[in-house]
């Protein structure tokens, strides 16, 4: 690892450890995200990319290892703190609540990011700046239209939109993005990757994903995972052309660009 | 999930609140003071049935303790009237403060727990209380604690009559809706209940999830010792019995059978169940079996409870 | 130092927490596997206890009644899984509390209807009455039957489950529903057998205690919490740890209910140690419980990885 590009990176995993059981989940891997642009990481199934992800939102307790976000060690802190630290996660599975509009969760994540919810007699559904603030989210991912909207009575790839919104909403200096193109048909995919594309020039984003064309299009690095560890991490163009990365991953045919 | 009171069950809720209000001059017209009794005993259960709706159905922490907070509050009335201080200021404060420390240590502990431990870890705390003055000789145990006079408040507050309790009974009632009206549409309710549904989305959303809880929690509590209060100057007679697990448990069937998560639906619970039993145990001693029948199948085969039927009036 | 009394309680102590142990491995089974909470479980305690009186009654032998009253038990058991809980396994947890909140209720009327609000004493055999000596020491036969009989099913229960084909279906049925129905084993049967036997072995420690203290109208909605503890405290789902801690539990209520005052006498004067003892002692299990909660929130033994 090159001491200024430690310096230039927002994330960096160093030596990061997790078995359950006898399976070594994560073995040993280290990773450095630099600061703007879309860092993916793919791999296959069971590759432990979504156990990866779950460390370092802190879902779960590495066995060994250190995560540093922003230049500070967060090993120890919760999940919480590291999402008001600045590190906002989607889910690979929606966790968006169905119960709620759109606007509702929206505003919720808004809330988040706005110091302690400990006031109980001002009605959000009347804090306008609230709403406004959520709707620019929901704008930037072209749900503002919807904002009225049962969750539950939207598709699922509007509940993937609000995902991003919400982890953007969390003004977050870095994003963890769970497979965002999970189960979407390929009008909803060409419209994420619009929205990523957008959200990536401003902003850090670490992603998980599965969909090469998405990957291949926004990503500027790219990890590649196989069982628990990371046997590259390179430019696209470099990656695609790796021996190694094609005959665990990709497959001979993918050589060509 | 918000009802204003422009829909048609809005106005059955109202219409409710204004019965209500008029009760003791109907029930004096009609040569009824027995039901006024009985109404007054339903609107403190309500309140009790009330606070647990908080952290139950709005929350989604099933307590199967709470009913320890009534006891806690009517012997807050009991041990000092023991001791002959029937200062009502020092009944309610002594109420408050015991109750919100117990709720912040049995909390703090419990929902560190969650599912099948939190339920078990909530009665089992409940039990505890309830033991611990099984036990205590010197305030009668068993046999229960009997006080002579009610609360006192200065000149303008009077408790004594059945008609003026009820009024104070019929007050807090009135607060505690409208408190709870205002809490879960505040931002701490959209944690509560955001935390409900779910707890890892509002954690990953930079909620720490366990202290709103536990705050919600201890105000529960310190509602449901208001109204143990009430009680303790209401029946006049303290045992530990109002504590047991089984009456936490008839608390949850009035949340539920009211409508989890719906404001009045508690209170609805709490009336229908009064009712219940006290029509059934006309019909036969043996009402307990009824009783348990009409839980088993309403679980399996009713959802929703009285508030959802009702809503079914504003489609 | 009264030796006599402490080595009586003692074997109180293991008494208590055999039986605790009886009520809390069917519990901790029901909950580890189906995650079922069943409230209930009490009802099958009171139920043992009844089937036993009146068999006794009717037949004159106390064998025949723990026998026969062990199959009954284990009938009604099964009959409340196939009626009841098998339907709500789907459910959640406050489904469970409301109808087994129901069931007890149910039950309680009942035991009032068929056989009265009093209690049904039962009597015990000659041969069982009388006391054994051990040198200077006495105790009540009676007593070292329940102790032998609780370690005999518990013997009985980890053989079970360690040792047999069936064990392990019950250890794979708890970790993986799914893997087991594919092995084309009848998950259905595997629960309905788990809530019987769990059913039956609280009823064979109400039967085991009852010839002392009576067979009465809820007398198992105390006792349940208490196994309920020791459900928690051991881990849910965890044979081994229902078995040390109700060992531990029994222990600890036992002695502090008889010694509690003693030590209190020594810091504090005599009446406040009077007035405190119960009350503490009442306290003292539930306080271990949080103790235990606030380290381990899953409790002391929970279950190998692969388990619930």
């Amino acid at each position: 690892m090159k001491q200024n590009m430690r310096a230039d990176s927002v994330l960096f995993i160093r030596s990061l450890c997790k078995s359950f059981g006898g399976i070594k989940a994560t073995d040993d891997v280290s990773l450095s995200v630099c600061r703007g642009g879309i860092h993916a990481v793919i791999g296959p199934n069971g590759a432990g990319k979504t156990t990866l992800i779950a460390q370092l939102s802190g879902q779960i307790r590495p066995d060994s290892g250190d995560i540093e976000f922003d230049g500070r060690s967060i090993l120890r802190a919760g999940m919480a703190q590291r999402a008001r630290a600045g590190l906002a996660r989607s889910f690979q599975i929606t966790s968006v609540f169905r119960e709620m509009t759109i606007l509702e969760n929206a505003m919720l994540a808004v809330q988040g990011a706005q110091g302690h919810s400990y006031r109980f007699w001002a009605p959000v559904h009347q804090d306008q700046d609230l709403a406004d603030i959520a709707m620019d989210h929901l704008m930037t991912v072209g749900l503002h239209h919807r904002s009225g909207r049962i969750v539950s009575s939207i598709s699922h790839g509007e509940q993937r939109q609000l995902e991003v919104a919400m982890a953007l909403a969390m003004q977050p200096k870095m994003l963890l993005l769970d497979e965002p193109m999970a189960g979407m048909g390929k009008e909803e995919t060409f419209r994420m990757i619009e929205i990523l594309s957008s959200v990536g020039a401003e902003k850090t984003i670490l992603m998980v994903e599965h969909d090469m064309d998405a990957v291949f299009s926004l990503a500027d690095q790219l990890s590649v995972m196989v069982n628990g560890r990371v046997i590259a991490t390179d430019s696209v163009a470099k990656i695609r052309s790796n021996p190694e990365v094609q005959k665990s991953y990709l497959g001979g045919s993918c050589a060509k660009d | 999930m918000v009802k204003s009171s422009g829909t048609r069950s809005g106005k059955v809720y109202l219409g409710m609140l204004f019965l209500l209000s008029i009760a003791p001059f109907l029930f004096q017209w009609t040569n009824q003071p027995f039901l006024l009794d009985l109404l007054s005993r339903g609107l403190i259960i309500g309140i009790a049935a009330l606070s647990l709706n908080l952290i139950l159905g709005y929350g989604g922490m099933i307590s199967l303790g709470h009913v320890a907070y009534l006891g806690i509050g009517a012997y807050c009335v009991g041990i000092p009237a023991y001791y002959d201080i029937y200062s009502g200021w020092i009944h309610l404060s002594l109420a408050v403060v015991t109750c919100a420390l117990f709720a912040l240590i049995t909390g703090a502990v419990s929902l560190r727990t969650k599912g099948v431990y939190f339920i078990m870890i909530t009665m089992a705390f409940s039990q505890m209380i309830y033991f611990i003055f099984l036990s205590l000789e010197e305030y009668g145990a068993d046999d229960g604690l009997v006080i002579y006079a009610r609360s006192e408040f200065p000149v303008w507050i009077n408790m004594e009559g059945a008609f003026s309790l009820y009024y104070w009974i019929f007050g807090l009632l009135i607060l505690t809706l409208f408190f709870i009206h205002r809490l879960v549409r505040s931002r701490f309710g959209r944690v509560i209940i955001g935390s409900k549904y779910n707890d890892l989305r509002m954690q990953s959303l930079g909620f720490n999830t366990y202290g709103y809880r536990l705050t919600c929690y201890v105000i529960s509590a310190v509602i449901c010792g208001l109204a143990g209060v009430l009680l303790g100057n209401f029946t006049s007679f303290i045992s530990p019995e109002m504590m047991s697990w089984t009456r936490s448990g008839e608390l949850i069937f009035m949340v539920i059978i009211g409508g989890t998560g719906s404001l009045f639906g508690p209170l609805f619970g709490a009336l229908s169940f009064l009712f219940l039993e006290e029509a059934l145990s006309l019909i036969t001693i043996y009402w307990h079996l009824i009783f348990g029948g009409l839980l088993i199948a309403l679980v399996l085969f009713g959802r929703g409870g009285i508030d959802a039927w009702l809503s079914k009036l504003d489609k | 130092m009264d030796w006599n009394l402490l080595i009586s309680q003692l074997v109180n102590s293991i008494q208590l927490g055999l039986l605790l142990f009886l009520l809390a491995s069917g519990l901790t089974l029901i909950f580890g596997i189906m995650d079922f909470i069943n409230l209930s479980h009490g009802s099958f305690y009171m139920m043992g206890a009844y089937f036993c009186g009146s068999i006794v009654a009717a037949t004159g032998s106390f064998f025949t009644g723990i026998i026969v009253g062990l199959v009954g038990i284990f009938f009604l058991g099964a009959l409340v899984e196939w009626l009841i809980a098998r339907r709500l396994y789907k459910e959640n947890h406050l489904d469970h509390v409301l109808v087994t909140f129901g069931l007890i209720l149910v039950f309680d009327a009942l035991v009032h209807i068929i056989w009265g609000p009093s209690g049904l004493s039962i009597p015990l055999p000659d041969f069982l009455n009388g006391q054994i000596q051990f040198g200077s020491l006495v105790f009540p036969v009676y007593r070292l039957v329940i102790i032998s009989g609780g370690l005999a099913v518990a013997g009985i229960l980890y053989l079970l489950i360690s040792r047999t084909r069936l064990g392990m279906l019950i250890r794979a049925g708890a970790s993986n529903r799914d893997m087991v129905e594919s092995l084309g084993i009848n998950i259905n049967r595997l629960f309905l057998f788990v809530f019987a036997l769990g059913a039956a072995m609280a009823g064979f420690a109400g039967m085991l205690i009852a010839p002392i203290t009576e067979a009465t109208i809820g007398m198992g909605n105390d006792i349940i919490i208490i196994a309920f503890v020791v459900v928690i405290v051991g881990g849910i789902g965890s044979i081994k740890g229902a078995f040390y801690v109700a060992l531990m539990i029994g222990f600890i209520d036992t002695m502090s209910r008889s010694y509690l005052d003693d030590f209190l006498e020594l810091l504090v004067s005599t009446a406040a140690a009077e007035t405190a003892a119960p009350a503490i002692s009442a306290m003292l299990v539930y306080v271990l419980m949080a103790v235990v909660l606030a380290f381990k929130p899953t409790g002391l033994f929970p279950p190998t990885a692969g388990n619930r």
